[in-house]
């Protein structure tokens, strides 16, 4: 069990315990890391049998680039053709500039109708404004619709996940929290008892609710389209039973033409779901008489983007289609699990996403919670630089700190500074190797490796040895060796 | 071929036998070595920690003092990648035209290990005799930044006595990124314990790589449990031979 099973899980970047500290606990649930590397392990290896079939899968990951660099270089623009184009079908668009803004313009929208409930598709966006939250406490009440949302919401717990959002339990654990929550008790851990009781619950309420919230996987700019792509089929209940239909999109989510949408569904469940399309492809053009609802919104959030938008090298981080494949692919997500990132968005992504889109005034562990491995560059059907980027971060971190006071107390930065001025002189670099030796020869004696070690590098000997220092550096070998 | 070694500095300091067999190869293949005594450190450390500002002009140092070799070999994935990625835009932040002029005439001319002798030389048996059973353990920067693909395999296939063993999960991360060992050390013990454990199951005594930096964290793990399995540079394993085994 982990230390923070049966607490609930709060997925807020300004309160969040640091990376490591999380990860911790979390690394001490073995049921986690048994469900988390069974998920990624499958969705990894689907993904790669149907990468492997695409002959033209690097120019499709080069395209997927291109375009979403074309809509990020270009933001302004799309925006107002997309509100334009939007509009004049039909539909209404909201500007927010910030989490309370986009929740209170939905609310509103809400009041405007009396809407009382509303059914959700699943949607990060809506997480990371802590949409259910705010509207549960002005008695609204919000159903999530998508199985693992489901979950999530009657478990009383939060997303791991971008795609996958439950990923961190299993049928057994999914069946307990059915079983207690929807007065099931006889409930099978099958697979198909589990999603027929999910049904049964859900039926209900997409006949009776007359509003529904959504995220998008793509604004269209040129048609005005908002584009939804999901595997269950719920996505399609909320989006043609409801009379009020609104979407909370983040602005970076536009892309500029329809025939963009060729490169990007190729890419995207391929690399999210391992599926070569979705079951599920919805492209609402705005109002359409006697089809879906009759008033739909779009809620166009910025939240901290605009300001991502500055840095010439963290702004790739934007061009995220929110594949999730990165979080498969990641040895350290592998481990830890989604919430040790204290964030809905986990993961590579996440390690990248959180800090920025907090201004790097919180999060702050997050850039370093990675081993620089690459395997999310390799894997990102847009080409996100994840290690560029995570490396740029930690630079902005260290940059803060170095106008601290207390960054003069700083262990790790003494250690670097002290380093940087070894590295900088031959000489003094060769009297360090040397002093080290004779530091070592005081309290070490013999061949013995090393099983502690005072300060940071005692983390190392908590769990691995290390050898001691060679009598002889290579740079004085090959001196000896000339003068032979 | 006049080769210039840039040993790297944690092999200079803690892995000498290393730098003593790259020299040992590369001599035995009749090539002269030289090893240029200012060189210190390629910066990568604190690059990757975030201290650009001080990597700075470690990587300026590195591109002046080897800015006439003809060839540079380099026993590091790790450093190669950082020279061959970031240099270029260290020396573009910092508006230093000098470094990235030096930096564009020097990168076609800087090689791994693995990669100097397959691609550069053209050769993939160096005549080395190593009795043993070995894995191959794919160093990430080797994996993706370098793409060095089979080359290493190429070259353990080619070596006399050698027992090749596949590992499982192959391109999977041993945990160690550097200062990420310390700072999420306990993420870092369970990447590496997944990694150990693959290395086990091939029943290998040795294992091998490009980087000494992942070897050395997986025998800080392997020697805490009395594993039985050694860790050595590929440039230790290609230096063996009948009358001078590694």
């Amino acid at each position: 069990m982990s230390p923070r099973a049966g607490q609930l899980v709060q997925l807020n970047p300004k309160t969040a315990p640091p990376f490591p500290e999380a990860a911790k606990a979390d690394l001490r649930d073995t049921q986690l890391r048994r469900n988390v590397a069974r998920a990624t392990d499958t969705i990894q290896r689907k993904r790669g049998a149907l990468v492997a079939e695409k002959t033209d899968w690097q120019a499709l990951r080069d395209a997927g680039a291109a375009i979403r660099h074309e809509a990020l270089a270009n933001l302004d623009r799309y925006l107002l053709q997309f509100e334009e184009s939007f509009q004049a079908a039909g539909g209404t668009v909201h500007w927010a500039a910030n989490a309370a803004e986009a929740n209170r313009i939905v609310l509103g929208i809400l009041r405007e109708r009396d809407a009382r409930e509303v059914i959700k598709i699943k949607s990060m966006t809506t997480a990371e404004i802590g949409l259910n939250e705010f509207l549960e406490q002005h008695n609204v009440a919000a159903y999530e619709t998508d199985l693992a949302e489901l979950i999530l919401q009657l478990g009383k717990d939060q997303p791991s996940h971008i795609v996958v959002p439950a990923l961190h339990k299993n049928r057994q654990q999914v069946r307990d929290i059915f079983a207690r929550t929807m007065g099931l008790p006889e409930l099978s851990d099958d697979p198909e008892a589990l999603t027929a009781a999910a049904r049964q619950y859900l039926r209900e309420k997409f006949l009776r609710v007359k509003t529904a919230i959504c995220g998008a996987n793509f604004l269209i700019a040129e048609t005005g389209a908002v584009t939804i792509v999901e595997s269950e089929g719920n996505g399609r209940m909320c989006l043609t039973l409801p009379e009020t239909l609104i979407a909370v999109v983040g602005i970076e989510k536009v892309i500029p033409r329809f025939a963009d949408l060729e490169v990007l569904l190729q890419t995207l469940p391929r690399s999210a779901t391992g599926e070569r399309m979705n079951p599920y492809n919805s492209i609402w053009s705005g109002v359409v008489p006697g089809d879906g609802p009759k008033d739909m919104h779009v809620v166009l959030l910025d939240n901290g983007r605009t300001r991502v938008l500055r840095d010439a090298i963290g702004r790739q981080t934007l061009q995220c289609i929110r594949c999730g494949a990165c979080q498969n692919a990641c040895p350290v997500y592998r481990q830890s699990g989604g919430h040790a990132y204290g964030s809905v968005y986990a993961g590579p992504i996440g390690a990248i996403l959180t800090p920025q889109l907090e201004d790097m005034r919180h999060a702050q562990s997050l850039p370093f919670a990675s081993s620089l491995c690459g395997a999310c560059y390799e894997v990102c059907p847009v080409k996100i630089n994840i290690p560029e980027v995570l490396v740029h971060l930690r630079s902005r971190v260290v940059d803060r700190g170095r106008r601290k006071l207390s960054s003069l107390f700083d262990q790790e930065r003494a250690g670097m500074m002290m380093m940087a001025a070894i590295f900088a002189n031959r000489r003094r670099y060769e009297a360090a190797q040397r002093l080290a030796r004779t530091g070592q020869s005081t309290i070490h004696h013999g061949d013995a490796w090393y099983h502690w070690l005072p300060g940071m590098a005692g983390r190392w000997t908590e769990t691995r040895d290390l050898a001691p220092l060679p009598q002889q550096t290579f740079r004085e070998w090959w001196q000896q060796r000339g003068q032979q | 071929m006049r080769i210039a070694l840039f040993i790297t500095c944690y092999n200079d300091t803690l892995f000498p036998r290393t730098g003593q067999s790259v020299v040992r190869v590369l001599e035995r293949l009749g090539h002269t070595v030289e090893f240029p005594l200012e060189q210190t450190c390629c910066g990568q450390m604190h690059f990757n920690t975030g201290y650009r500002r001080e990597a700075y002009p470690l990587a300026k140092r590195f591109v002046e003092t080897f800015a006439d070799a003809e060839a540079v070999c380099i026993p590091s994935s790790s450093c190669v990648a950082m020279i061959r990625e970031y240099y270029p835009a260290l020396a573009h932040e910092n508006k230093d035209a000098e470094m990235a002029a030096g930096v564009q005439r020097m990168l076609p001319r800087v090689f791994e290990f693995s990669e100097l002798l397959v691609d550069r030389l053209g050769v993939t048996d160096v005549g080395a005799y190593f009795p043993h059973r070995v894995t191959y353990h794919a160093s990430c920067h080797g994996l993706r930044s370098l793409h060095l693909g089979d080359k290493p395999l190429q070259l353990l296939r080619a070596v006399r006595g050698l027992e090749l063993v596949p590992l499982e999960n192959v391109e999977q991360c041993c945990g160690f990124g550097g200062t990420f060992a310390v700072k999420n050390a306990d993420v870092s013990a369970a990447m590496l314990t997944e990694k150990t454990r693959a290395v086990l199951n091939t029943r290998a005594e040795v294992c091998t790589a490009c980087d000494n930096s992942c070897l050395m964290h997986m025998q800080g793990m392997l020697h805490r449990q009395f594993a039985g399995v050694r860790t050595l540079h590929i440039a230790e394993v290609l230096a063996g031979a009948e009358d001078a085994p590694a």
